[in-house]
């Protein structure tokens, strides 16, 4: 009866990871398949390309950016939840919303919004004085229009797995607290945040996998240079799974393409226990 | 969940939530808005927040740009399989792990969680390969087959068994002669008919979405997905707004219909699923 998932799951999952392996250390082209041997030399290429630097730097900027501010207003929009509120059930369905809407649909929206000339956001920032940014051009100003879109996508579904771990929190913990005269904010950091420890370092470690492999939204996010899925002209904002795409499905350089599979992997890992680890100390403090 | 809490709410948290429900629906609303309208309708400084009558007009390009049609059909049969096939090999592995004794079921239900940390985004080149040597590329089972079955739908239906197949019922079946496939199917199947039903609109809702691995094993010009289909809308020399938001505004019907008529199950089930801390 369990047969299925392990079978569904070697071939199609196990198999073609550690296939990746093997990809790698070859020069192995797409169309016309392994061209020999080649040991450790796609990694030692990987090591002095300029684009993959660039990548990662990008990757890391994107992820800093998206996940950091998206986990505190979710943090925010939880304890907003927790209270006593009228049409409980509304309010978290429309929290939800934008998470069931797919990347590819919200990437044209927010493409539209941060438009130079014609997009809302400049519009808006007219409104107040400021002049109408490039978002496509500028490095901080694609990211931080690329981020905008992951915070948008997914602070209402973390909000709601806080929410939960937030109900199971003994109510006598916070009504013990109140008559010692403890402020909400001192309420909240002292006894709300270690009680759901768990739950946030799920939250972190889930969205550190997540963010380290953004692809759709940066890759729709210039429509029309979609094709090239370079990133902008200067690859400005080309992550590391836009990079493996542009090298194995444009270029058809599958080693390659491994090894940068590899070497994303192995940085997933290491970010993940960092944040991990960093997580846990800013957790257990108050 | 009790219905009072600790706190009650003022005027300051209803009006926080206003504003952030209003940040959650405006794209979509302004994506309609933008399908409504003609493109030269966007160059007006200051956009107006009224639709235009131009929504037919925009629909129709759609569908002569692309075959919207056939990739709402494609999308619906990947989609509808994945769900189908989750809910039933998800409950029948949960059942497994949750109610059958067997050696080593405990350590076998780590593995599956544990795949769950495997990025399969990491393994599409071989994945890839594999597809182009089994003659699937650009076909649908290329990407209905390793859907079929998920880790999250064998933990999620573990679960519900664990909560609504109560043991003695189990036993009961048994001593008197059913085998474990007419138990499974008749006692334990549907006590968990709605857990069953909300695991299978999500597993339909992210099928529906997928867009990665579509768009490297299907033909964008032959027959994609709706996802892909919108990446091609999206890809033309100049970019045409109004065309390509009405492309997403069709494609997100869907999956807004389902989350407005199941949004109270869903989220309730977005909360069960959470690791409680």
């Amino acid at each position: 009866m369990i047969a299925p998932f392990f079978v569904v799951f070697g071939v199609f999952g196990l198999y073609p990871l550690l296939h990746t392996a093997w990809v790698s250390l070859h020069d192995w082209q797409l169309i016309d398949g392994d061209q020999g041997f080649t040991g450790l030399a796609n990694y030692a290429e990987l090591l002095s390309d300029g684009h993959f630097w660039n990548a990662l730097g990008n990757t890391v900027s994107l992820f800093l950016l998206s996940t950091i501010p998206q986990l505190f207003a979710a943090l925010g929009l939880a304890t907003l939840l927790d209270r006593g509120l009228r049409g409980r059930a509304f309010w978290r369905a429309g929290v939800l919303l934008p998470n069931v809407i797919s990347v590819a649909a919200v990437a044209l929206v927010f493409a539209q919004l941060f438009g130079r000339d014609f997009g809302v956001v400049n519009a808006l920032l007219g409104v107040v004085g400021v002049d109408p940014v490039d978002w496509r051009a500028e490095t901080w100003a694609s990211h931080l229009a690329i981020s905008s879109m992951v915070v948008w996508r997914w602070t209402g579904y973390n909000a709601l797995i806080y929410l939960a771990a937030m109900q199971s929190v003994p109510k006598d913990m916070y009504e013990s607290a109140m008559l010692d005269g403890a402020s909400r904010l001192r309420v909240f950091w002292s006894i709300t945040v270690p009680s759901i420890r768990p739950t946030i370092l799920f939250t972190v470690i889930v969205s550190t996998i997540g963010g380290m492999q953004l692809f759709v939204e940066p890759q729709l996010f210039d429509p029309g240079g979609t094709a090239t899925g370079t990133g902008g002209d200067d690859r400005q904002f080309q992550t590391l799974v836009m990079y493996l795409y542009e090298k194995g499905f444009r270029l058809f350089d599958a080693g390659y393409s491994s090894a940068i599979a590899w070497v994303l992997f192995l940085v997933i890992l290491v970010v993940a226990v960092v944040n991990f680890a960093v997580a846990r100390r800013i957790a257990s403090k108050g | 969940m009790t219905a009072t809490r600790h706190t009650r709410s003022g005027p300051i948290a209803y009006a926080l939530l206003v504003v952030i429900l209003v940040a959650s629906v405006f794209p979509l609303y302004y994506s309609f808005l933008i399908a409504s309208k003609d493109n030269s309708a966007l160059g007006d400084a200051v956009p107006s927040l009224v639709p235009g009558g131009n929504l037919f007009d925009n629909l129709t390009r759609v569908f002569d740009t692309v075959d919207f049609w056939l990739a709402m059909q494609n999308s619906m049969v990947v989609a509808g399989t994945v769900a189908i096939s989750n809910v039933v090999l998800g409950t029948l592995a949960g059942f497994a792990f949750a109610r059958l004794r067997f050696r080593g079921g405990n350590s076998l239900f780590l593995v599956v969680v544990g795949t769950s940390m495997v990025p399969t985004q990491l393994g599409v080149i071989p994945l890839y390969m594999l597809m182009s040597d089994l003659d699937w590329y650009g076909t649908l089972q290329a990407v209905i087959v390793p859907a079929l079955i998920g880790a999250f739908s064998v933990f999620w239906m573990r679960q519900a068994c664990e909560e609504s197949v109560p043991h003695e019922l189990v036993e009961a079946a048994r001593v008197d002669g059913c085998s474990v496939l007419r138990t499974f199917w008749h006692v334990a199947f549907p006590a968990v008919r709605p857990q069953a039903a909300v695991m299978g609109m999500f597993t339909f809702m992210t099928a529906w979405n997928d867009f990665f691995w579509p768009l490297i094993v299907l033909d964008p010009n032959d027959s994609p997905t709706v996802q892909v289909a919108l990446s091609t809308l999206a890809s033309g020399y100049y970019t045409d707004y109004s065309l390509m938001l009405s492309g997403a505004s069709l494609a997100v019907l869907p999956v807004v219909g389902i989350f407005i008529l199941l949004a109270r199950q869903i989220v309730g089930g977005i909360m069960q699923g959470a690791v409680k801390g």
